[in-house]
């Protein structure tokens, strides 16, 4: 479903997405032995359906399930009241960690690697919470044009874009279907 | 105005008090983290003007700046230029002039907050003036009605005391109905202000069995401090045998408010006002929440001097 005054164009389908996470969920358990050590968190709003089905994958593969925490950095962003552009007032998610962050390996989930600032907002958010031993990245679709020196440690897919282009991840608790859209802002 | 600022509760809509209280609840979250802070506002400037004397607001809003990362400076009535008769505009364009983002202003006269508002570039908060206004009080109410008793639709919240003199009451009148609640006044006659019926839309009564009615009761402090040398009431004696709010004069489940201080025994006797199941304790501790609401409302929106959105501080966004 484009957004009105956006074409849109499909890259990724509902399969391919599942299949992507699950290769995701793979990745992870190969490099985390122990999923009562982890813990998948997620940045409002796309990245927390992805940490609560790769956190439900992961359990699958590996025979237990990761904590699962939700964030949101609408406090820690490094814009607040300094773009005009910005129409409205960015609203305040809820962040529930109920894990001990000091003692679990934390991994960042979000749809979509941008700017690398949303993740920059989002470290600072769990350090308010606790000291974590390792705080890894894990996004469905990297579309590059960072600003900041931030990495993925799990890549969905690598989809190179223009600046005036849009990439949109449709999920299905969200947005009723799951799919990745591109979108060219006209 | 460059800035948004909130002088009355009037100064809001309906839908940007359901998000307040609404951000309300996060900030919230974020006292229950053992680092209660979070880097929101850093950057920013609030001077505190207390003009006239405050614990709960003075603290909370403190409080609220500083857990928001903001610099709070705060400037008192006594120890300040003010006692060599610098005037109110003089001290807020002095202040004015070290940039603040915010001045949250308390002050015995009525108007005190819109007058320092044409004179600085920042977001003047109303923090009570005079027997005015005090819409962040009326804020943190409905956030605590809401949380401890339920939606305000529909509810009957009676305003129970010295209405005449009450900013809490002036204000409240107006934030619950707009959140859909029914007001009543309960008081002797010379403490109800002049056709209140008609020009608040409220029903009022002099018959303090009427509390019945009500889901809430919200006692109001009797503000000698604004009554003057007239008469109000024979004695504050009889004033508290026949109005003062305890536990005989209420039944089962209601709920009794009081934005404080508390004159015990007078407008509320000593054993209501230590019962848990008031809501008093939780409006002091709301405050604070709250008024880290208004403050990331005020501030966290488009910046000063930006085009003009068609809400200045923002339709929700999704």
């Amino acid at each position: 479903m484009p957004v009105s005054g956006a074409t849109g164009k499909v890259l990724v389908d509902q399969d391919q997405v599942r299949r992507t996470v699950a290769r995701i969920a793979h990745e992870i358990v190969e490099r985390h032995a122990e999923p009562e050590k982890l813990a998948l968190v997620g940045i409002h709003t796309r990245g927390v359906p992805l940490a609560a089905r790769l956190a439900r994958l992961i359990g699958e593969f590996a025979g237990a399930e990761p904590a699962t925490g939700t964030v949101d950095i609408a406090l820690y962003r490094d814009d607040v009241g300094l773009d005009a552009r910005r129409g409205a007032l960015p609203v305040v998610g809820d962040t529930v960690l109920d894990f001990n962050v000091a003692e679990r390996a934390v991994i960042l989930v979000d749809d979509v690697l941008f700017t690398g600032r949303t993740i920059r907002a989002a470290i600072d958010a769990i350090f308010d919470y606790g000291r974590p031993p390792l705080v890894q990245l894990a996004v469905l679709v990297d579309r590059g044009h960072r600003e900041l020196p931030i990495r993925p440690d799990y890549v969905g897919k690598n989809l190179p874009t223009s600046r005036s282009e849009r990439i949109a991840v449709h999920l299905a608790e969200v947005d009723g279907a799951d799919q990745v859209v591109l979108e060219t802002v006209r | 105005m460059s800035r948004r600022s909130l002088l009355t509760i009037a100064d809001l809509d309906r839908a940007e008090i359901a998000r307040i209280l609404r951000v309300g609840n996060r900030f919230a979250e974020v006292m229950e983290r053992d680092i209660k802070k979070v880097p929101t506002l850093r950057g920013r400037t609030i001077i505190n003007m207390f003009f006239e004397a405050s614990t709960r607001t003075s603290t909370s809003f403190e409080l609220a700046g500083k857990r928001l990362s903001a610099d709070v400076v705060n400037v008192k009535g006594s120890g300040s230029s003010v006692e060599k008769g610098e005037t109110l505009k003089d001290t807020v364009i002095t202040l004015n002039s070290y940039l603040p983002d915010v001045l949250v202003i308390r002050h015995q006269s009525v108007g005190a907050c819109q007058l320092a508002a044409r004179h600085t570039q920042a977001a003047v908060i109303n923090a009570g003036d005079g027997k005015h206004e005090h819409p962040t009080q009326t804020l943190l109410d409905l956030y605590t009605i809401e949380r401890e008793v339920g939606p305000l639709d529909g509810l009957h919240i009676a305003f129970v005391g010295d209405v005449a003199h009450s900013r809490v009451a002036r204000s409240g009148i107006r934030g619950f109905q707009m959140m859909g609640a029914n007001v009543s006044l309960i008081a002797p006659p010379t403490l109800i202000p002049r056709d209140a019926e008609e020009a608040l839309g409220v029903t009022t009564s002099t018959d303090i069995r009427d509390v019945a009615d009500a889901d809430v009761v919200y006692v109001l402090r009797m503000q000698l401090e604004r009554m003057g040398p007239g008469g109000f009431v024979p004695s504050l004696r009889e004033y508290a045998a026949t109005y003062g709010v305890n536990h005989g004069r209420l039944r089962p489940g209601q709920r009794v408010m009081h934005a404080g201080p508390i004159n015990r025994g007078v407008e509320i006797s000593g054993a209501l006002a230590d019962d848990p199941k008031t809501l008093i304790e939780r409006q002091a501790a709301n405050g604070m929440v709250v008024r880290m609401a208004v403050l990331y409302d005020l501030l966290a929106g488009p910046s000063a001097g930006a085009e003009p959105a068609e809400h200045p501080i923002g339709a929700v966004a999704v």
